[in-house]
C-alpha cells in the first residue's frame, strides 16, 4: 500500500496529536457538563421534582457525551498503544476508581427515578454526585501528574514497569501540585455545569446554579493562575537531547531526554502558544461574568472555550512530550516515539474523516430536537418516561 | 512474570467479560425486535403496536444501560491489566477498537436518549429511523469487537517490526475482510437475535399463563418465533461455518474441542460423548458418529484433520524456529541500523515462529537458555484443558439445535393455529429465557480458553501479556468488580422483574381515539368494552 504515504509520518502523528486534544476537549465540553451537573444535582435542587429537573437537563444526552471517554480510551489506543498501555496500568487504582465512577453513572441516571422511594433516589443522588465529582478531580490530579513526570521506565523487551509499591503508586498521585491540577479540573467542570443549568432550567434550580457556577468559575481561575505560576517555577521541565528524527520508529529506548528548569521554556520558543492560557483565563472570567449578566447561551460558549483555552495550554506547553518518566526521562513518551505506524495512524485519519464530521452532525440534530427549557410541567406530566 | 499476576489478570478479565455478555445479545437482538415493532406500528397506526414498541423498549432500555457500563470496563482493561498486550498488538488491535467508537458507539448512544425522550419530538416516521439507527450502532459495535477478536483468533494482515518490538498492520484489508472474524460476527448477533426471541417469547408466554396482556403477548410470540426462527438457524449455520474457519487458522482448538488425540483417517469421526483424559492423551467412553467430523471440519472425505499429539510435535518444531528468530532479533536490536544483512534475513525468516519462542519465557528468562525439557514442556502447553472444552462446546450445541425446534414449534403454532399454545409449551418457553444467555457464555468459553496458550494466536503467550503490577492491586479491582457487578447485577434483576410484572403502560385515550376513528369497521367487534381489550 503506498496511499498512505500521501502524508509523512510526522505529519500524521501531528495530526494525531492534534486528534488527541481533540477528544479530550470534546470529552470535556461535553461529557464535562454531565459531570458538572452531576456534582451539583445535591445542592441544585432541594426538592425531588428539582433534582428531577437537573438531572434531566442532561438526561437524553448524556450517553451520547460519555462516548467520547470510550472513544478516547480506543483512539489512544490505536494511535498512541505504548501511551494507552503505560497510562492505564500505571495509573491503575486511579483508573479502576474512574472506571467505576462511569458505570454507576449510568446506572444511577436509569435507575434512580424508576422506584418511588425518597431513600433509594436519595442513594441515586449522591451517587451521581460521587460519580461526577471523583472523575472530575482525578482528571485533573492525572494531569498534574503527567505535568511532573510519572515514574516509570521501559525494559529492553518494552515491558513498562511503574516504579514502587502499589500504596506509593497510588498515594503519591495525591501530591499538592496534583490536587492543585485536580481543583482546576472539578472546579472548571461544576462551572461548565452550573452554565449548562442556567441553559437549560429555570427558577430555583437556574438561580443556584447561577450562584454556584460564578463561584466556580472564579475558583477554577484562580487556581488555574497558580497551577501555572508554580509550573513556571516550581516544575522541572523536559527537553529531547542530541540528535533525533520525527518520522523513526516508535521506540522510546531510541531517545535521549535531559530535564530543563522549567516547562515554560516553550513560551520563550513558541511564543504563540501563550494564546491558549490566556483563553482559559480570559474564558474563565467571561463566564463569571456571563452568568452574572445571564446572557444563557453566550456565556455557554465562552465556558467552552475556557475549558479548550486550559486543556490545549497543557498539550502545547509540553509538545512533544506526552507521557514524561521522571525516574528514566529517556523513557519518556513524546509524539516522536509513542505512536501507532504509518500505515494505522493514515488509515485511523481516514476513519475519523469520515465519521467525525457524521457523528457531529447528528448530535448537533440531537441537541437541536432537545433544544429547550426543561419544566416542572416536563416532570409532572411525564412521570413515568423521564429519569 | 509472576504467574499469580497473570491468573489474575485472566480471572478479572474473564469475569468482567462474560459479565458484560449478560447484557450484550439482549441489546442486539432487542434493538432490532423493539424496531420491528415499531415499523409495524408505524405502517399500521394501530396503538397495540406502539405499546408494545414502549414496553419492550422499557425493558430494552434497563439491560441496555449495563451493557454500556461494563462495556466502559472493557474498552479500559486491555491497557489496564494487559500493557504488554496492548504495546504488543495495540497497532492492529486498536484500530478496530477505535472504529468501534466512531462508528458505532456514538450512532446508538446518541440516538438511545432521542429513543426514550423523543416520542413527543419527533414525527412517527423520524422516530422509527432513531429506532433502526439504535438497533444498526449496536449491532455494528459487534461488527468491530468481532473483528478485533477475529484478529485474536487468527492475526493476518500483520507482521512483526523488529525496531518497534511489536507487531504492526500491513493489511488493512485482511484485517477487516479476516474469514473468522466475519463467521463470528454473524455467529454471534445471530445468537443475540435468538437470545431477544427467547427472551420475548419468554416473558409473553408467562402473561398468557397469568391469563394477563393477552394482546400483547399473543402479537410479541409471532415476532419473536419469526425472528427467532431465522436466527436460529443462522447461528448454528454460521457456528459451522466457524468450525470450517478454525479447521485451518487454529487447528489446536478445535482437536481440542473435539478431544481428537490422534489424526484419524479421513474423514475423521466426530465425538458424540465421552470423557477425555488429558494425561493419558484419550478419550474415555467415546462415542463416535463416523465421518461427521471430517466433513464439518474440512467439507471433504480425503482432508485429514490433525490430532493433538501431532500439532504437538510441529509447535516443538517451531519453538526451535522461533529460537533462531529471537537469537537474530538480539542481533537486530543491539545494532539496529547496522545489523548485518544474513542476520536480517535469518530473522526473516523465522520470525513468524518467534511467538513460540516466547513460550518458554514461562520457563526461563533468557530463552536461548532453555534446555530439552522445558522446550518440550513448552510445546504441551499449547494444548488448553481439552475436557472443559470438550463439554461447553456440547452443551452450546444441544442449545442451538433446541432453539431452532423451540422457534419451529411456535412459529408454526403462530402461523398455523391461531396463535393458541398449549400450557405445557408456554411452561417450556418460560423455563428456557436462561438457556441462550448459558450458550452464548459457553460459547465466548470455548473460543477464548480454547485459544490458550495465547492472547494473539501463534504470536503472543498470555503468560508474557499483562501488566506489571502487584497482586494486591489486582486483588483489590478484582473484589472491586465483583461486590460492584453483584450489586448491579441484583438491582437490575429487580427492576426488570418490577418491570414485567407491572407490564405495559396503556394509553388508554389513545385507543380509544383509535377505535372512535375505526367505528364503522370494527363496529360488529368492538360494541363490548372498547378498552378492555386495547385495539385487539
Amino acid at each position: 500500500m503506498i496511499l498512505h504515504e500521501l502524508l509523512s509520518y510526522e505529519l500524521l502523528r501531528i495530526i494525531w496529536w492534534l486528534l488527541l486534544g481533540v477528544l479530550l476537549i470534546g470529552f470535556a465540553v461535553t461529557d464535562g457538563f454531565d459531570m458538572g451537573v452531576g456534582a451539583l444535582i445535591p445542592f441544585v435542587g432541594k426538592s425531588d421534582v428539582e433534582r428531577r429537573i437537573a438531572i434531566n437537563t442532561v438526561g437524553p444526552v448524556w450517553e451520547g457525551n460519555q462516548v467520547w471517554f470510550i472513544l478516547g480510551g480506543g483512539a489512544i489506543f490505536a494511535a498512541w498503544p505504548p501511551l494507552y498501555a503505560v497510562s492505564f496500568s500505571g495509573f491503575y487504582l486511579a483508573m479502576f476508581v474512574v472506571l467505576a465512577s462511569f458505570i454507576v453513572r449510568p446506572v444511577a441516571f436509569k435507575y434512580r427515578s424508576k422506584r418511588d422511594d425518597a431513600t433509594w433516589r436519595n442513594a441515586w443522588d449522591w451517587a451521581l454526585f460521587a460519580s461526577g465529582a471523583v472523575p472530575a478531580l482525578l482528571f485533573g490530579v492525572a494531569v498534574g501528574n503527567v505535568i511532573q513526570g510519572v515514574p516509570f521506565h521501559f525494559t529492553a523487551d518494552l515491558h513498562s514497569v511503574y516504579e514502587g509499591a502499589w500504596y506509593t503508586k497510588f498515594f503519591g498521585l495525591l501530591n499538592p501540585f496534583a490536587l492543585l491540577s485536580g481543583v482546576v479540573s472539578l472546579s472548571m467542570l461544576i462551572m461548565h455545569g452550573a452554565v449548562w443549568l442556567t441553559v437549560k432550567a429555570e427558577g430555583s434550580v437556574q438561580g443556584r446554579a447561577r450562584a454556584i457556577g460564578s463561584v466556580a468559575a472564579l475558583v477554577a481561575v484562580i487556581a488555574y493562575a497558580l497551577a501555572g505560576v508554580w509550573m513556571a517555577y516550581g516544575i522541572e521541565g523536559f527537553r529531547i537531547a542530541g540528535h533525533y528524527v520525527t518520522d523513526g520508529p516508535s521506540n522510546p529506548l531510541y531517545f535521549q531526554v535531559e530535564r530543563t528548569a522549567s516547562w515554560f521554556t516553550a513560551y520563550g520558543e513558541r511564543p504563540w502558544i501563550a494564546i491558549a492560557p490566556l483563553l482559559g483565563i480570559g474564558g474563565g472570567l467571561l463566564t463569571f461574568l456571563g452568568l452574572r449578566a445571564r446572557r444563557e447561551v453566550s456565556t455557554l460558549i465562552v465556558s467552552k472555550l475556557a475549558i479548550l483555552g486550559v486543556i490545549a495550554s497543557v498539550g502545547l506547553t509540553m509538545f512533544p512530550f506526552i507521557m514524561p518518566s521522571s525516574s528514566d526521562p529517556k523513557s519518556s513518551l513524546m509524539v516522536w516515539n509513542s505512536s501507532s505506524s504509518h500505515l494505522t495512524l493514515f488509515i485511523m485519519l481516514v476513519c475519523a474523516v469520515i465519521f467525525m464530521p457524521i457523528i457531529l452532525a447528528y448530535t448537533a440534530w440531537v441537541y437541536k430536537v432537545l433544544w429547550g427549557k426543561v419544566t416542572d410541567k416536563d416532570i409532572t406530566e411525564h412521570s413515568h418516561s423521564v429519569y | 512474570m509472576d504467574i499469580g499476576i497473570v491468573e489474575l489478570s485472566r480471572l478479572q478479565f474473564a469475569m468482567t467479560a462474560m459479565y458484560h455478555f449478560l447484557f450484550v445479545p439482549l441489546t442486539l437482538g432487542l434493538s432490532i425486535l423493539v424496531a420491528i415493532m415499531e415499523t409495524v406500528y408505524v405502517m399500521t397506526r394501530r396503538p397495540i403496536w406502539r405499546q408494545m414498541t414502549k414496553f419492550w423498549g422499557t425493558l430494552f432500555g434497563i439491560n441496555f444501560v449495563l451493557g454500556v457500563a461494563t462495556g466502559i470496563t472493557m474498552e479500559f482493561q486491555f491497557g489496564m491489566n494487559w500493557s504488554y498486550y496492548s504495546h504488543y498488538v495495540g497497532d492492529i488491535f486498536g484500530a478496530p477498537l477505535a472504529i468501534e467508537g466512531l462508528m458505532a458507539f456514538f450512532l446508538e448512544a446518541t440516538f438511545v436518549g432521542l429513543f426514550f425522550f423523543g416520542w413527543d419530538k419527533l414525527s412517527r416516521v423520524q422516530h422509527l429511523v432513531v429506532a433502526w439507527l439504535v438497533a444498526l450502532g449496536s449491532n455494528l459495535s459487534a461488527l468491530w469487537i468481532l473483528i478485533a477478536n477475529g484478529w485474536m483468533q487468527n492475526p493476518v494482515g500483520a507482521q512483526f517490526n523488529p525496531m518497534t518490538m511489536r507487531m504492526e498492520m500491513t493489511d488493512f484489508y485482511e484485517v477487516l475482510f479476516n474469514e473468522v472474524a466475519q463467521a463470528k460476527f454473524v455467529h454471534t448477533v445471530s445468537a443475540g437475535y435468538v437470545t431477544a426471541s427467547v427472551f420475548v417469547i419468554g416473558v409473553s408466554a408467562w402473561y398468557l399463563l397469568k391469563g394477563q396482556h393477552v394482546a400483547l403477548a399473543r402479537r410479541s410470540i409471532t415476532v419473536g418465533a419469526a425472528f427467532g426462527l431465522a436466527s436460529a438457524f443462522s447461528v448454528v449455520l454460521l457456528g459451522d461455518e466457524s468450525g470450517y474457519s478454525a479447521t485451518h487458522s487454529q487447528k489446536m482448538k478445535l482437536a481440542a474441542i473435539e478431544a481428537m488425540w490422534n489424526t484419524e483417517p479421513a474423514p475423521a469421526p466426530f465425538t458424540a460423548f465421552g470423557f477425555p483424559d488429558q494425561e493419558a492423551r484419550r478419550t474415555h467412553y467415546a462415542v463416535h458418529i463416523p465421518f461427521l467430523m471430517g466433513l464439518i471440519g474440512t467439507r471433504s472425505l480425503t482432508t485429514d484433520i490433525p490430532g493433538i499429539n501431532q500439532l504437538v510435535n510441529q509447535a516443538e518444531g517451531r519453538i526451535r524456529s522461533g529460537l533462531i528468530a529471537y537469537e537474530a532479533l538480539m542481533t537486530v536490536r543491539e545494532q539496529r541500523d547496522a545489523t548485518p544483512p544474513e542476520v536480517m534475513k535469518t530473522f526473516e525468516t523465522h520470525s513468524r515462529d518467534l511467538g513460540f519462542a516466547f513460550l518458554l519465557k514461562k520457563y526461563i528468562d533468557n530463552p536461548l537458555q532453555a534446555s530439552q525439557e522445558q522446550i518440550r514442556m513448552a510445546a504441551n502447553d499449547t494444548v488448553p484443558e481439552v475436557w472443559p472444552l470438550f463439554w461447553a462446546f456440547r452443551i452450546m450445541a444441544v442449545l442451538g439445535f433446541g432453539f431452532i425446534a423451540t422457534m419451529a414449534y411456535f412459529f408454526y403454532r403462530a402461523s398455523f393455529r391461531g396463535m393458541r399454545y398449549p400450557r405445557w409449551a408456554l411452561w417450556v418457553a418460560v423455563v428456557m429465557i436462561p438457556a441462550p444467555w448459558i450458550a452464548a457464555e459457553m460459547g465466548w468459553f470455548v473460543a477464548e480458553f480454547g485459544r490458550q496458550p495465547w492472547t494473539v494466536d501463534g504470536i503472543l503467550p498470555t503468560a508474557m501479556s499483562a501488566s506489571s503490577l502487584s497482586v494486591t492491586e489486582l486483588a483489590l479491582t478484582l473484589f472491586g468488580f465483583i461486590a460492584f457487578y453483584t450489586v448491579l447485577f441484583i438491582i437490575e434483576m429487580g427492576l426488570m422483574l418490577k418491570y414485567i410484572r407491572k407490564g405495559p403502560y396503556i394509553d388508554v385515550a389513545e385507543t380509544d381515539d383509535w377505535l372512535r376513528a375505526r367505528q364503522e369497521v370494527l363496529a360488529p367487534v368492538a360494541r363490548t368494552a372498547p378498552t378492555a381489550i386495547p385495539a385487539e
